[in-house]
């Protein structure tokens, strides 16, 4: 099995953080992984992107043309990138920020009020987490107890206290996630 | 029968290629000379450059690299990050080390790296044929100014040791000539200054030579000495800028404090040198 | 499995040089390559190693030269503008036979270009770059594992043979992260080799330097010189070929793109097309006796390096592939080697992406089902 995954939003929202936990946690479960990131102007344009790849097999190209998976955290970002997913693929989308769905029949798409469910929570900058857990409740391309192991290898010591924070976000999205596909 | 003069250790047995009447031979024979009197041949590393000291390497009895144009600086600096406890000097010319040289020379003084620069200047591109160097004066007429450096087209000569005196790098800053016995012996003593330098560890370090160029200058021997004394001592006056002992260089003085510190060389006790003028001679 | 840990590119790099028993480096900060200085500035002191900023790329070389010729495993990292400045002094290091290894992470020119991946600096790094008849030994990396592998091999290579290795990857590479299992035991850098300049205590002095004035003299260094690469080319070619000996279609790749093309291989094998992948990894010397006898029907799949070769047996009677290569390259570099080694035998077709544009493996694809649907016709 391999799962290419685009997640893109604007710079602050965590993107790239979100990106590496997925590396991470595939990495914990013995697959091979890579994690490329958009660098450069695109970066001082305030929208960020990276790819992932999580593959039982070699892995061949880090950047990938045609994802199988999108997470969009705003509309610039789902206005690029819905249109490559493919068919049949995985459209996950802020719907805090983006009002108007990706208009995509053919792949399943799952809005996530992510900043609204952080709000609730009582924290905002962990929107990320609820769509990484939505994303993993929906494709179960890791799993929850692996991406909470990345969590004490990806954030800075000094951070380790909100691991548990994180973790009920994680488990927010994945119980969003199962509403949706129940 | 006791032998009274011969060859410093630190110097081959190899007849040097220099002209006659240049000083190049001289200035060697200093830096020799201060090698084996400190005793660190054997951990002395040299740097030849680009230039008539470009067979540097065939003179000096030491270990010793060869540098591409202008580069020395920074090819001293390699070796010293890894042989801190060796010697390492670069011996370098006007046109090496003011101009294609310029950067390497200025941050090397500037990160006070603990090497000696032997800086020879002659006002000329020697090995070239005779082209303007950043150091030649106004008026001097050389192969691509031939009739004479102008101010206007050219360009200002460039004092290096002034120049570098704006920074708080270097420990020891000196302009010497060898244009006369006395000036030879005072020579050696910056020399042997700025070797002490190193070997105390104090940092950068570097001594400008006033040197002939008779070939080039079209002069003979004698008259490049009488030469270099009425048109070069009053544009490049002679003296120590920085000592170890100087003010601007002890610890803790914000770098306003020792910059402001003025240039102007301080004449060594006995040479009675000429006050630096900043006119445009030759004009 | 051994353990894994996650690494961006760059900092692989570093690592790997330290890894490797490299403890000095001189560079100057350039993107996409600014990871490996910043982390040689954190790790070189942990391990009583130097890291030095230097003022210039001209500068960071010719401290490279210096340490070089001082004896000491020595690196250099840049990227394309840093790298053309330093061609003067990777030619005088040629010259002077002074053993370093030299990182560019390309990216797109010319001139200022983008920052964004390339490989359009092949010509550089292979065909010359500075002034005289001199050769590098090119690594091509194609992951960070291989980073790992190759850094490993650069340092000894380049003390073999007296000769700088430069190790050539791309933003790709560098900005990337993969998991790495770092070697075992971390290698020990030798002692100062006789000819270093360490200073002359008990022997005659040792002299660094690539001038002959001589004509004669000069021209004796350039044939003790090419001796040299002909050995390097005869002992150090390394490649990687997949799937070649069925093949219509090798595709020939280094690097990232290469990558990029097993992917495209992947997808056109789903497709029942029979594609393979030849892998440069010595990109000089260039692997052109393999790539010809894949030419011939004669190649053989596998891994190939200095070791000896390995993998299955050629095609038998039946012809030998089109090849279609493919690189980060406008008009195409490598593939002007790719066509010297089939020497007209086979078609060698070129795509390319440039500027900071990488290609994708559905882009290469098309490319596949192009070249098929032209030969058919």
């Amino acid at each position: 099995m391999q799962a290419e995954i685009v997640i893109a939003g604007f710079g602050g929202q965590g993107v790239m953080v979100l990106g590496e936990l997925l590396a991470y946690a595939g990495m914990l479960e013995n697959r091979n992984v890579s994690w490329f990131p958009s660098y450069g102007p695109e970066m001082r344009g305030g929208t960020a992107n990276c790819t992932v790849v999580i593959s039982d097999r070699r892995i061949g190209s880090p950047v990938v043309s045609r994802p199988g998976i999108l997470v969009a955290m705003n509309l610039p970002s789902s206005l690029k990138f819905a249109p490559l997913v493919l068919e049949n693929g995985l459209i996950l989308y802020n719907s805090s920020l983006i009002e108007q769905p990706p208009d995509r029949q053919d792949v399943r798409v799952i809005s996530v009020p992510a900043n609204k469910i952080a709000d609730d929570l009582g924290e905002s900058r962990i929107a990320n987490m609820v769509v990484l857990g939505a994303l993993i409740g929906a494709s179960g391309v890791v799993s929850l107890d692996a991406v909470t192991e990345s969590l004490k290898k990806v954030l800075p010591a000094r951070r380790h206290n909100l691991i548990p924070l994180n973790r009920k976000a994680l488990e927010a999205g994945m119980a969003l996630a199962s509403a949706v596909s129940a | 029968m006791r032998q009274i003069f011969g060859r410093p250790a630190s110097l081959t047995d190899v007849p040097m290629h220099y002209c006659p009447g240049c000083t190049h031979g001289i200035i060697h024979r200093l830096v020799a000379e201060v090698m084996d009197e400190l005793g660190i041949r054997e951990k002395t590393i040299g740097i030849a450059s680009v230039g008539c000291s470009v067979f540097a390497y065939e003179y000096f009895n030491c270990d010793m690299q060869q540098a591409s144009h202008g580069r020395a600086p920074a090819v001293a600096t390699g070796i010293k990050r890894v042989w801190p406890d060796r010697v390492v000097f670069t011996y370098q010319g006007d046109g090496d080390l003011a101009s294609i040289g310029a950067g390497e020379i200025v941050h090397a003084a500037a990160r006070g790296e603990n090497i000696t620069v032997i800086f020879v200047n002659n006002a000329v591109y020697g090995m070239t044929g005779g082209q303007m160097a950043p150091t030649t004066l106004l008026g001097q007429k050389t192969t691509t100014t031939p009739l004479g450096r102008e101010a206007r087209r050219n360009g200002m000569p460039v004092r290096v040791v002034e120049l570098l005196s704006q920074l708080d790098g270097p420990a020891y800053l000196a302009r010497v000539s060898v244009h006369n016995p006395k000036m030879v012996n005072t020579a050696k003593r910056a020399i042997r200054a700025a070797f002490q330098a190193q070997l105390d560890g104090r940092g950068f370090s570097l001594v400008e030579v006033l040197s002939t160029c008779p070939t080039n200058w079209g002069l003979t021997p004698v008259e490049a000495l009488k030469w270099l004394e009425d048109n070069m001592i009053p544009y490049y006056p002679l003296g120590e800028v920085r000592t170890p002992s100087s003010a601007s260089r002890q610890a803790g003085v914000p770098a306003a404090a020792s910059t402001a510190t003025a240039p102007t060389p301080a004449a060594f006790g006995a040479t009675g040198t000429a006050p630096a003028t900043r006119g445009k001679e030759g004009e | 499995m051994p353990e894994r840990v996650l690494m961006k590119g760059n900092e692989a790099v570093g690592e790997a040089a330290i890894q490797a028993g490299c403890r000095y480096f001189f560079g100057y900060p350039i993107t996409p390559q600014n990871e490996v200085p910043e982390y040689m500035a954190r790790r070189l002191p942990e391990v009583g190693g130097v890291y030095l900023q230097a003022e210039s790329e001209v500068a960071a070389i010719n401290m490279v030269y210096g340490a070089a010729g001082a004896g000491v495993r020595v690196m250099t990292s840049s990227s394309s503008p840093g790298i053309s400045l330093m061609q003067e002094g990777i030619s005088y290091i040629c010259g002077a036979e002074l053993p370093c290894v030299i990182v560019n992470m390309v990216r797109g020119g010319p001139g200022l270009g983008s920052i964004q991946p390339a490989q359009s600096d092949y010509f550089q790094a292979t065909k010359g770059g500075g002034h005289g008849d001199y050769r590098l030994i090119v690594l091509a990396p194609s992951s960070l594992q291989e980073i790992f592998d190759l850094m490993g091999l650069a340092f000894p290579l380049a003390e073999k043979y007296r000769n700088p290795v430069m190790i050539l990857g791309d933003g790709v590479l560098g900005q990337m992260m993969e998991p790495v299992v770092l070697p075992d035991e971390p290698a020990q850098a030798p002692p100062p080799p006789p000819w270093a300049t360490t200073g002359c205590q008990g022997r005659r002095p040792n002299v660094i330097n690539s001038l002959y004035i001589e004509a004669d003299a000069c021209e004796a260094h350039n044939r003790r010189l090419q001796a040299k690469y002909d050995e390097i080319a005869r002992k150090e070619v390394r490649y990687e070929a997949l799937n070649t000996s069925d093949a219509e279609v090798v595709l020939v790749a280094y690097g990232s793109v290469a990558r990029v093309c097993h992917s495209a291989m992947e997808l056109a094998r789903a497709e029942g097309i029979k594609v393979g992948l030849f892998r440069p990894i010595t990109l000089w010397p260039f692997p052109s006796q393999a790539l010809a006898q894949i030419a011939a029907g004669t190649g053989e799949t596998g891994v190939a390096g200095a070791s000896g070769t390995a993998g299955a047996p050629g095609r038998g009677d039946s012809p030998g592939p089109a090849f279609l290569t493919v690189e980060m390259s406008a008009g195409g570099q490598m593939v002007e080697d790719v066509r010297l080694a089939v020497n007209g035998l086979r078609p060698v077709h070129f795509y390319g992406r440039s500027g900071g544009v990488v290609p994708t493996p559905h882009e290469v694809l098309e490319q596949i089902r192009a070249l098929r649907k032209a030969v058919a016709a």
